[in-house]
């Protein structure tokens, strides 16, 4: 009997266990199809404005075009111009030079000015400094260009003080000089990123345990060695991210250089993004303006990943 | 298609999108329509033809639209002299400053609402595409082969965008600036220069004079895309090519793009030696690779330095704001009474080929060069020789204003036959990519004379042979 009835139970059973596995399937999937319909509005202009363009790009730089015209097929050769070229090369170079400027200054900066707001700077005085710190992130570069040109100008208030504190040899042309020109725009990227990279370092050590800097104490660590040993390692996300957004900014410089210095003297701050922008629109060779953009491209994501990659290490260690 | 006051004072005013790693890609999405032979075709059918017939405004309702060039206000009153002689016509005017027009006016040109009238930035490009009217029937119809035949040549262009300076017309201009060097009264008082110097040695002698006396012989403006060094270039080239050749003709021939033209001459060689001279001796302003033009004019109207290399653009407005202030004189001949070249062009303005109301903008254009109260406020606002034909006189101006004396010196320059056109218009990225980028390493020491007019030489080179 209980052999005959075993498996009508088991048949019984696995049809009374099977209905519900199949509801919660249909139910997942229906979950899955509203998720997609949720997320469909933000995909198509996904796909419109940002997949097509860079696959239109793709496609033009292979093809000599300046604009009007019919394009003529033109194969690898404006990649070859971009890496061949000396002035192009030297251009990528520059980005590569304003890293320094765009994201050392600011990550190295930021972490020291939000340790010490962190130990010394607290209620509202805390707040109003990370609000005028962050001013320059909402300041349009455009017109932190324009303000920045007249300080560094020969009248500007840089030269005014070098002059009054005595310094006034040191006075001089900044955007005008070849040797001054691109490390000064540095300086200006360095100060509109500045806020942001120590808004953020400051969020991260807010989350650090204080009791991990009281135990410190009582074993006896300094400021320096509590920030080496704890802050620095607990904020490894957040410094990720300072250099992800600053290497992106300082490889895809435009506005900032377009403002103050439109790439001179000379080609001494001409950066990939004014390039392109005058290749296409200037000297209208739209194909060799896409190739060099999505070289800047790769050469973006290939700065990038890295950055991720150390980033997620962290977090699973 | 001088280099205009707003062309340069605006250049800092475009708004800019962040994020530019994508500029490149939007820049070439926005350029994304594809480029068709069907498309090419059907323009360069609605360019061509040079048939004469009827052209006026009617007397219906019409509204032109115009895309002029922001800071010159000589068109904008001309459209509304027009409307008052002509009710029936109204102006839908955008303006932007001239580096737009430059990037933006093949994708205007060849978008589906072209402007009726508009200012035209170097041409060669925009005929070659087929994106504007041919104007040779208007010629013929307005006869405009009463003006000076040298008046329409830098308009002139081959179908195939080279060469210029023959073949159908494509623009018309609404005068003709002349260029040479403005004074500070004042500081020419100081330094004993009472009168224009009268050879170029007399020009080095006043600016090593006003250097030695603590007075900054020459303020000029040389920020990027805005090469002004080019201008006192220009002049000594005139002055050495004359020298060399009898006329300033090797600098057109090479402006206007003729089959094995070159700036690499030895006369050109000894005008960038001059020019190099000068910045060693320090007679310019030393941070002039970071000056704009707007820069330069307030401080020259402030008082800051004896000279400015510039064009007569700037006439009414010394005139009407700081009268009696500055004088101008034509940039000097190497030999006293020598012949004298200064840069004289057109301010142009073309129709598209496609416009809706292209025979209006003709019309408006002859009026425009023809009408005697279109011509006074011409030169009254703008400065400068209004043009039209070679009969009519220049409207009178008070004497002894800086707008009289440079309408003067047009005079001797056509005397000379010494006009040139502006060798930053030779190609279309030439300024930007060449000249600007050339001078200022100049200026920094960072490049040789010889090597200024190689760079710039092979540039050209490229350009013309860029399919």
């Amino acid at each position: 009997m209980t052999s005959a009835i075993s498996p009508v139970r088991s048949i019984g059973e696995s049809h009374l266990t099977a209905a519900p596995r199949a509801l919660t399937k249909r139910r997942a999937r229906g979950a899955q199809l509203r998720g997609w319909l949720f997320v469909i509005p933000a995909l198509v202009a996904y796909a419109a404005f940002v997949l097509w363009p860079i696959f239109q790009t793709f496609r033009y730089s292979f093809y000599n075009w300046d604009g009007v015209d019919p394009a003529q097929w033109a194969g690898a050769q404006n990649y070859k111009t971009v890496f061949s070229n000396e002035q192009l090369i030297g251009v990528i170079g520059h980005a590569f030079e304003l890293i320094l400027f765009f994201s050392g200054i600011p990550v190295v900066l930021g972490l020291a000015v939000a340790t010490v707001m962190r130990r010394f700077v607290t209620g509202r005085m805390s707040t109003v400094a990370r609000t005028v710190l962050f001013l320059p992130q909402v300041v349009p570069l455009v017109a932190a260009g324009i303000a920045w040109s007249w300080m560094l100008s020969t009248t500007g208030v840089v030269d005014e003080v070098l002059s009054k504190v005595g310094l006034g040899s040191l006075a001089q042309s900044w955007l005008g000089g070849f040797n001054t020109a691109l490390p000064a725009v540095g300086v200006i990227g360095a100060w509109v990123l500045l806020g942001l990279c120590t808004v953020l370092l400051y969020a991260g050590m807010t989350k650090v345990d204080p009791a991990l800097y009281e135990s410190a104490q009582l074993d006896g660590a300094g400021p320096f060695r509590e920030f080496l040993a704890i802050t620095l390692p607990a904020l490894r996300q957040e410094v990720a991210v300072c250099v992800t957004v600053t290497v992106i900014a300082a490889l895809s410089a435009f506005d900032i250089v377009y403002i103050s210095t439109q790439g001179g003297p000379g080609d001494a701050t001409m950066v990939p993004g004014l390039e392109i922008y005058q290749l296409a629109f200037y000297n209208r060779q739209v194909g060799l303006a896409s190739a060099l953009a999505l070289v800047l491209m790769v050469l973006v994501i290939g700065c990038i990943l890295p950055v991720q990659w150390f980033a997620r290490r962290g977090a699973e260690q | 298609m001088l280099k205009g006051p707003s062309r340069l004072k605006n250049r800092r005013s475009m708004l800019l999108r962040r994020h530019s790693a994508l500029a490149g890609l939007l820049a070439a999405t926005m350029l994304v329509t594809t480029p068709t032979g069907a498309q090419a075709a059907s323009l360069a059918a609605a360019g061509s033809g040079p048939a004469s017939f009827a052209a006026n405004c009617g007397t219906q309702p019409v509204t032109m639209q115009g895309l002029f060039e922001s800071g010159f206000p000589d068109i904008v009153d001309l459209t509304q002299l027009f409307t008052k002689q002509y009710p029936n016509v109204k102006w839908s005017i955008r303006e932007d400053p001239f580096a737009t027009i430059t990037s933006n006016a093949p994708l205007i040109l060849s978008g589906p609402n072209p402007p009726d009238l508009m200012r035209m930035p170097q041409i060669t490009g925009l005929v070659k595409d087929h994106l504007l009217k041919n104007m040779d029937g208007y010629f013929n119809t307005f006869g405009w082969d009463r003006f000076p035949a040298s008046d329409l040549e830098q308009m002139r262009v081959a179908p195939s965008g080279a060469p210029q300076g023959v073949g159908p017309l494509w623009a018309l201009g609404i005068n003709y600036s002349m260029t040479g060097v403005f004074y500070n009264k004042a500081l020419a008082a100081k330094v004993g220069m009472t009168a224009a110097p009268a050879t170029l040695a007399q020009l080095d002698a006043v600016l090593a004079k006003a250097k030695a006396d603590g007075i900054l012989p020459v303020e000029q403006f040389d920020s990027s895309g805005n090469g002004g060094l080019i201008f006192p270039l220009q002049y000594l080239m005139a002055d050495y090519t004359i020298q060399a050749s009898g006329s300033v003709a090797p600098i057109n021939d090479w402006v206007l793009d003729e089959p094995h033209a070159t700036v690499v001459t030895p006369a050109n060689l000894q005008a960038v030696e001059h020019l190099d001279t000068w910045i060693k001796d320090g007679y310019f302003n030393p941070d002039a690779n970071a000056v704009s033009y707007a820069t330069m004019m307030s401080r020259f109207d402030a008082g800051t330095g004896l000279v400015i290399f510039d064009g007569d653009w700037e006439s009414g407005g010394f005139d009407s704001h700081f009268p009696g202030k500055f004088g101008f004189f034509l940039f000097p001949p190497l030999k006293a009474g020598g012949k004298q070249g200064a840069m004289s062009a057109p301010l142009t303005y073309g129709i598209a080929a496609t416009a809706k109301h292209a025979n209006c903008a003709a019309f408006f254009l002859n009026w425009v060069e023809t009408n005697s109260a279109a011509r006074a406020l011409n030169v009254a606002v703008g400065g400068s020789n209004p043009g039209g034909p070679a009969s009519l006189p220049i409207p009178p101006v008070k004497p002894g204003t800086v707008t009289a004396q440079t309408l003067a010196a047009g005079q001797v320059i056509a005397r000379d036959n010494g006009g040139m056109g502006f060798i930053a218009n030779a190609t279309g990225p030439i300024d930007a990519e060449a000249w600007t980028p050339a001078v200022q390493e100049l200026f920094g020491g960072h490049l040789s004379p010889e090597g200024v007019l190689k760079t710039v030489q092979a540039d050209y080179l490229q350009e013309l042979s860029a399919p």
